[in-house]
């Protein structure tokens, strides 16, 4: 019989092993309730009538969907969804399974898409976030020692805040703050002052993970139609964030303020900082608060997860974007469970040496966020 | 290269699949309306799982306001990030001359023909009045 060959695999692989024998820190790892009903145990009885006679208020535009998940269930690979039930990183046994034991991951920073801090009523989002620390730090944190938390925070409140993450202050599971990025103001205005005074004292980063509805468009050139739209302009929103942060002088009253912006890509980065450089050195008299060039500010204060990584139409044009950025400023995430998720063995696809991917794939993280 | 004997030719459902491993390599098998593909379970993009994915449709268009619906189930996709690859060839749509993912041949043989050899039945019991999917590896 003639041996017919089929095709053949064409697109080249990067060798997985060397970065397989690598610890890696994930740092966008998403875990997820069960049901809402998983956070009841850690909020007052007042809230469960008021969650079942009024529900919750959020400002979402569209009646009954939410804007993000639109390409697969639950915004999730098909292959995440629990065997024992549940939705897609609702259990963590799978988590292990699936992630933190075949990657070989030696910490991952959790990033929870619910938040109180876009529910309209304070009082509400305040007893939301505390549940839901509580709840991760029960069911997560505490059940392995790998999986860090970011301290949830009713962030349009700022004292309720404040004491939220200091209720957590010192605790090792708690390794950030998160914020919603689609706040009803940028967030580098100065209500947001104090949360970026206590986050800075105490040395944790600001976790500013996509996230949140605040009734206006992802995109300051309106409604988009169509998700493809969307997934990038995400990335757009998290831009005017980093630029918020930036001109407003955040960094120069807290410099020792650490912001990580996670999913957003990181090859805009220097462009933005260029055209930003370019702006100050004429514009400087607007902002004189500004003592340095705006990139140095990025180059200080801002670091970037890797997911999902550019795929260039050659994989060296990726290498020059990293000399651009700085090598120290880009933390390798998978997104797990989510359906963009990136395989550490697979993302990529140009040679780094030994000592780059120890930079991407864990130290840098372990100097921003402390670890061990 | 072998002739390797993986399913009796009812055991897969039109638009059903069976996950099958062949010297080592994981290959799914497709029922495809009474024909068969076989593809490696592996996608080129990032190493998924693809023969897990779900069989879709091409939607296709002639410009904006008009769309098409056409072979239904002959499109698979990846559970992670959705590139979607041609069952009978194991090309990919969105970068067919780059990205495949490959494919292998598929015959279905009858029993009679099969225990005069020389094929390889793995553990597979052969009865010479069925008939068999046999792919070549």
């Amino acid at each position: 019989m003639t041996p017919q060959d089929g095709h053949t695999i064409a697109a080249a692989a990067p060798s997985p092993t060397s970065r397989a024998r690598l610890k890696l820190i994930d740092c966008d790892v998403h875990h997820a309730l069960r049901s809402s009903k998983d956070l009841l145990p850690y909020m007052a009885s007042r809230w469960h009538s008021h969650l079942e006679d009024f529900g919750r208020r959020r400002p979402v535009p569209f009646t009954a969907a939410s804007p993000y998940p639109k390409t697969a269930p639950a915004l999730s690979r098909t292959d995440s969804w629990p065997p024992n039930g549940g939705p897609p990183g609702s259990d963590l046994v799978f988590l292990q399974e699936q992630l933190l034991d075949p990657y070989n991951i030696e910490y991952g920073m959790l990033h929870l898409l619910m938040s109180g801090m876009d529910e309209r009523n304070q009082d509400l989002g305040n007893a939301t976030c505390s549940a839901i620390n509580d709840w991760q730090h029960e069911h997560w944190t505490q059940k392995d020692r790998r999986l860090k938390a970011a301290i949830v925070v009713p962030g349009e409140d700022p004292p309720a805040t404040v004491r939220e993450i200091e209720r957590w202050a010192g605790n090792p599971d708690f390794a950030q703050v998160s914020l919603v990025t689609h706040a009803i103001e940028p967030l580098g205005r100065r209500r947001y002052w104090p949360i970026y005074e206590a986050a800075a004292a105490l040395g944790l980063p600001i976790g500013l993970h996509s996230s949140g509805n605040n009734g206006h468009a992802v995109t300051s050139a309106g409604w988009c139609s169509y998700y493809v739209e969307e997934q990038h302009n995400v990335a757009l929103s998290q831009q005017n964030l980093a630029i918020s942060l930036v001109c407003e002088g955040v960094f120069e009253r807290f410099p020792a303020l650490k912001a990580v912006i996670v999913e957003a890509g990181f090859v805009w980065v220097p462009s933005v900082a260029w055209r930003l450089d370019q702006h100050w050195a004429r514009m400087r008299g607007e902002v004189p608060h500004l003592t340095m060039k705006p990139s140095e500010y990025f180059r200080r204060n801002i670091w970037y997860t890797s997911q999902p990584a550019d795929e260039p139409e050659k994989p060296e044009y990726l290498r020059q974007s990293l000399d651009w950025l700085g090598w120290d400023r880009l933390l390798f995430a998978t997104d797990y469970p989510h359906w963009d998720m990136d395989s550490p063995e697979q993302a990529f696809k140009f040679r780094m040496t030994e000592a780059e991917q120890r930079q991407v794939f864990a130290e840098n993280a372990r100097a921003v966020y402390g670890l061990a | 290269m072998a002739r390797h004997i993986v399913a009796s030719a009812g055991e897969i459902p039109p638009g059903g699949r069976k996950l099958v491993t062949v010297r080592g390599r994981e290959i799914g098998i497709f029922n495809q309306g009474g024909a068969y593909f076989a593809l490696l379970n592996r996608c080129p993009h990032q190493g998924a799982e693809l023969c897990k994915g779900t069989l879709i449709g091409l939607a296709t268009s002639r410009g904006p306001g008009h769309f098409e619906l056409t072979r239904r189930g002959e499109m698979l996709k990846c559970p992670w990030h959705g590139w979607e690859y041609d069952i009978r060839t194991g090309q990919s749509w969105c970068d067919p001359n780059d990205t495949k993912v490959r494919a292998y041949p598929v015959t279905v043989i009858s029993g009679e023909a099969l225990v005069q050899g020389p094929f390889i039945a793995e553990t597979f019991p052969v009865a010479v009045e069925q008939d068999y999917v046999v792919i070549d590896v």
